[in-house]
């Protein structure tokens, strides 16, 4: 396989969550906003990337009964620290997403792709994997949230251009599952699925 | 097997506490002068550090951190950071200015999980909600949605999120009311 395509792979024919339905516990949660899924996503991007680099290296050194403790593990030092760092050198950025931080551990995203992709493959590949895979992960969360804001507060990005309230549901956590939905069956017949 | 993975989590556990050490000091300033910023918006004029003067008064079970602000030595105002359990999305934290007799000169919202576009109006980036409490005392001014009885006007479709600010500023006040009766 090809650098590029293990790049590009996460962005549409495989991605996340359009694709493989991967990570979607964060995805309802922060999407309620175009910023915060963007900072949810920018975040879990940093974090795979980095997470799947290390894995990639210590995986052949791990009997693979303890593989996936030895990899939660690997994945919830890299989110602390991500954390820790954040929060003592840009704090505005933090007070934005807190609370999602924490949360990036549970994505299992980052599980699936140690396990999937890069316990087999070498350090570089894997880098582009995490990437390319985070990538897809904001790009979706950013559109879930920018659809979110503009039909549950008539805003984009903070930006109001309708006065008064949107749609209310949609800023709600039924409108996570309705928005979600509608977005696969689109997702589904633009890629000509039929099953 | 289990040699390796007391071996990954030493090393992991080793990094964690490593950038632990190097990021608590800066972690630690942040948050003071996130602190100072905050007390700056909801008192009128001081010219101590507050921060100097921290008092913790127990209002309804909840430890509740007082600020005193003087100016020239006088008493101007007290800032508390109080809580209410009760927000539609958890936990919201505010600071509240009080002059010492009780009347309210600001308040800031510090942090909250309340939904984007409801129920965060009660952050006065967002929306003027806050301002209704300023120059209000709560001897006069009851504390409490319209719906309840008091005289606070709910953000429109928010009236968990309003309820619980006003419950905040409620247990703020009355932190003040016993620190000025001592």
């Amino acid at each position: 396989m090809s650098k590029l395509s293990i790049l590009t792979r996460g962005l549409l024919r495989e991605n996340p969550i359009f694709v493989l339905l991967l990570g979607m516990c964060p995805t309802l949660a922060t999407t309620t906003s175009a910023i915060n899924g963007m900072g949810m996503g920018a975040a879990t991007m940093f974090v795979l990337t980095l997470s799947n680099m290390a894995i990639s290296l210590v995986a052949p050194l791990i009997p693979s009964k303890v593989r996936i403790p030895s990899y939660v593990v690997i994945i919830a030092a890299f989110v602390t620290v991500v954390q820790l760092c954040m929060q003592a050198y840009l704090p505005s950025l933090y007070d934005a997403l807190g609370v999602f931080i924490p949360l990036i551990v549970v994505n299992c995203i980052i599980l699936g792709r140690a396990e999937a992709f890069a316990s087999k493959n070498g350090v570089w590949s894997s880098a582009l994997d995490g990437l390319g895979m985070g990538l897809g992960f904001t790009m979706s969360l950013t559109l879930l949230g920018c659809i979110r804001e503009m039909l549950g507060s008539g805003a984009i990005f903070g930006w109001k251009f309708v006065a008064g309230d949107g749609i209310l549901i949609f800023a709600l956590a039924p409108g996570a599952f309705l928005t979600l939905g509608y977005m696969l069956v689109i997702f589904n017949k633009l890629t000509h699925k039929t099953k | 097997m289990i040699l390796t993975l007391l071996l990954i989590s030493l090393v992991a556990s080793a990094a964690v506490g490593l950038v632990y050490r190097v990021t608590a000091a800066p972690i630690a300033k942040s948050q003071e002068q996130s602190r100072i910023a905050a007390l700056k918006k909801v008192l009128s004029q001081f010219d101590n550090n507050p921060v100097d003067e921290l008092q913790t008064i127990g209002i309804d079970d909840i430890p509740l951190k007082v600020y005193t602000a003087r100016q020239g030595g006088q008493v101007v105002g007290y800032a508390v950071e109080t809580l209410s359990r009760e927000g539609y999305g958890g936990t919201i934290v505010l600071m509240a200015g009080f002059r010492p007799d009780g009347e309210i000169i600001g308040i800031e919202a510090l942090s909250h999980s309340e939904t984007p576009g409801l129920g965060d109006k009660i952050d006065s980036r967002k929306s003027n909600f806050s301002v209704q409490f300023r120059g209000k005392n709560p001897a006069t001014f009851r504390l409490a949605v319209k719906k309840d009885g008091g005289d606070v006007d709910a953000i429109t479709a928010s009236t968990i999120s309003s309820r619980a600010y006003a419950a905040a500023v409620r247990r703020g006040y009355d932190a003040v009311m016993q620190l000025t009766k001592e």
